[in-house]
């Protein structure tokens, strides 16, 4: 309890932070400023971070795998892939909703490709196999669309979308990807429950009464939801999923449910220190522009990834 | 309480459960004895439903236990043991201690299940069967990696609970545990029930199974000597 008081009470912090720190430095800005450039930035780095934490703390439990996360298992790079297709095809800008709706169309394919294949048993190790090869499938269907890019402009568009960042989102893309990632972790808060049942296995489970399918469809909906329209909005954000549940389970527990309320502020956290990171750069270091997001976050996690591989080596 | 009434399963086209008839009641401490493949943990399966075609019982009756129980998370034992209550939603922190003091691990309560002995990390998952305060408790060889003194431990409490008006149904490799702790042994075949009477009647038929010789004493004596020469 105290923990979640504190993660949201840093969440807090970092907000009023990330609202007064901005390319001229800190200070409280103009309203216009204020209102059209730091508040989207904000609420999108706390929706999409959050949407973030909860699902990789729901992968982990329903997979039963510490390594699961929504960007390694290749959930991220199928809503990427899904988000690309409408860019290429020039659906975004002649209807906007059909960003997030191609991003959350690959993220459920992504998903139910890998519950499937959790769902014939697999050894933890496989699962991430599994993953990893999606993951590569994703990637090389990405390189394909951009080595067919139309022009130079759409190239380096979508290659700078890869690479993941919030800045110069406006309110209509809170508008756009607000809804389905708050429905999404709202799927997912109601999880706890059946992921600790989930803990003993899926037989075990089902003899505690628990609906082992419904739970993982419940699963697939939420992380489909929150990591799509994250996806099409921020574009290409990893790690966040898995480190933020690594991070919080040795002061909340091991409960997969206890887990999962802390991951999702934990992650709105995390994106939002990031992002301050990214925007305090230009100003602490020679650099010509901010660092993109997906880039500080890949930075921070992947050692991350080698630390837990290696507890979770037998 | 638990019945099956001429069940047949079948693993990609090649059976393994034909025609079984079985039924337990309220008292009874059912060993499922037979060699590797004969089918006992299908059958368990399909006593607790967790087969097609197989009906399940009320999650709150029935408490289930599968060969080598883990849990994925390192919980603590007393985390373990809440699970068990999770088909009545409820944290009845009598039950759950009640459960953890019957299985001896209560003094091991706050530690987690992955720095406990073997030993203790089985009770803790038995723990979390008794928790659920079930009438009937499936368990997939709840002793089989585990020394002699610990195994009678645990078969001595499943005797007390089925004393006490429970049902306890469990695979058991060690044919003279069974004989010793059990009241009726089930001797399983190639899917299908060869023996099923009282621990002494159903013993030449398991011997025969498992290719052992019964001494003078009724006991189970392996016949080495005839494996050797065969091979």
């Amino acid at each position: 309890m105290r923990a979640g008081l504190l993660l949201w009470a840093s969440v807090a912090g970092l907000a009023i932070a990330s609202l007064l720190v901005g390319g001229a430095g800190f200070g409280i800005p103009d309203w216009l400023i204020l209102w059209d450039i730091r508040v989207p930035r904000t609420a999108l780095a706390i929706l999409v971070g959050g949407g973030l934490g909860i699902s990789g703390a729901v992968l982990q439990g329903a997979l039963r795998n510490p390594l699961a996360d929504p960007g390694l298992l290749g959930i991220g790079g199928c809503a990427a892939f899904g988000a690309i297709l409408v860019f290429y095809w020039g659906i975004s800008a002649l209807f906007a909703p059909a960003l997030p709706a191609g991003a959350m169309i690959g993220a459920a394919l992504g998903c139910a490709t890998l519950m499937a294949f959790a769902g014939q048993a697999l050894s933890g190790p496989s699962l991430i196999l599994a993953g990893i090869a999606l993951s590569a499938f994703a990637s090389a269907f990405i390189a394909l669309a951009l080595s067919l890019a139309p022009n130079p402009f759409a190239l380096a568009e979508i290659t700078f979308w890869l690479m993941g960042g919030l800045e110069d989102r406006s309110l209509s893309h809170l508008a756009l990807a607000a809804p389905p990632i708050l429905l999404g972790c709202a799927i997912l808060l109601r999880l706890g429950r059946r992921l600790d049942a989930l803990s003993l296995g899926e037989s075990t489970a089902a003899t505690l009464g628990l609906d082992v399918s419904r739970t993982l469809l419940l699963c697939c909906a939420g992380v489909t939801l929150a990591v799509g329209a994250g996806a099409a909005v921020a574009g290409g954000i990893g790690f966040v999923g898995l480190v933020v549940p690594h991070l919080l389970r040795p002061l909340v527990g091991q409960r997969p449910g206890a887990v999962l309320a802390p991951s999702l502020a934990g992650g709105a956290a995390l994106l939002l220190g990031a992002d301050l990171l990214a925007r305090l750069a230009p100003l602490l270091l020679p650099l010509g522009s901010e660092p993109r997001l997906g880039v500080l976050t890949a930075l921070l996690g992947a050692p991350f990834l080698v630390r837990i591989a290696r507890q979770v080596a037998p | 309480m638990i019945a099956l009434n001429g069940f047949s399963a079948s693993l990609g086209g090649h059976a393994v459960l034909a025609d079984i008839r079985f039924s337990a009641g309220p008292g009874e401490f059912v060993a499922i004895c037979g060699p590797n493949g004969a089918g006992k943990t299908t059958f368990l399966r399909a006593l607790a439903g967790l087969l097609p075609g197989s009906r399940r019982p009320d999650p709150r009756e029935m408490a289930y236990v599968e060969q080598g129980a883990r849990c994925a998370w390192n919980l603590t034992i007393s985390e373990v043991a809440a699970l068990g209550r999770l088909p009545y939603g409820d944290m009845n922190a009598a039950a759950i201690t009640r459960a953890l003091d019957s299985c001896g691990v209560r003094h091991l309560a706050e530690r987690r299940i992955g720095e406990v002995s073997g030993g203790q990390a089985r009770r803790a998952m038995l723990a979390r069967a008794f928790a659920t305060s079930p009438k009937a408790l499936l368990l997939d060889e709840p002793v089989a990696d585990l020394d002699p003194h610990a195994a009678h431990e645990i078969l001595h409490l499943l005797a007390s609970f089925a004393k006490a008006g429970g049902l306890v149904i469990a695979v058991l490799h060690a044919v003279d545990l069974a004989a010793a702790y059990a009241t009726r042994m089930v001797v399983m075949a190639e899917g299908r029930i060869m023996a099923d009477d009282a621990p002494l009647a159903a013993l030449p038929a398991a011997a025969k199974c498992f290719g052992l010789e019964l001494g003078e004493d009724r006991s189970p004596r392996l016949l080495y000597s005839r494996h050797l020469g065969e091979h």
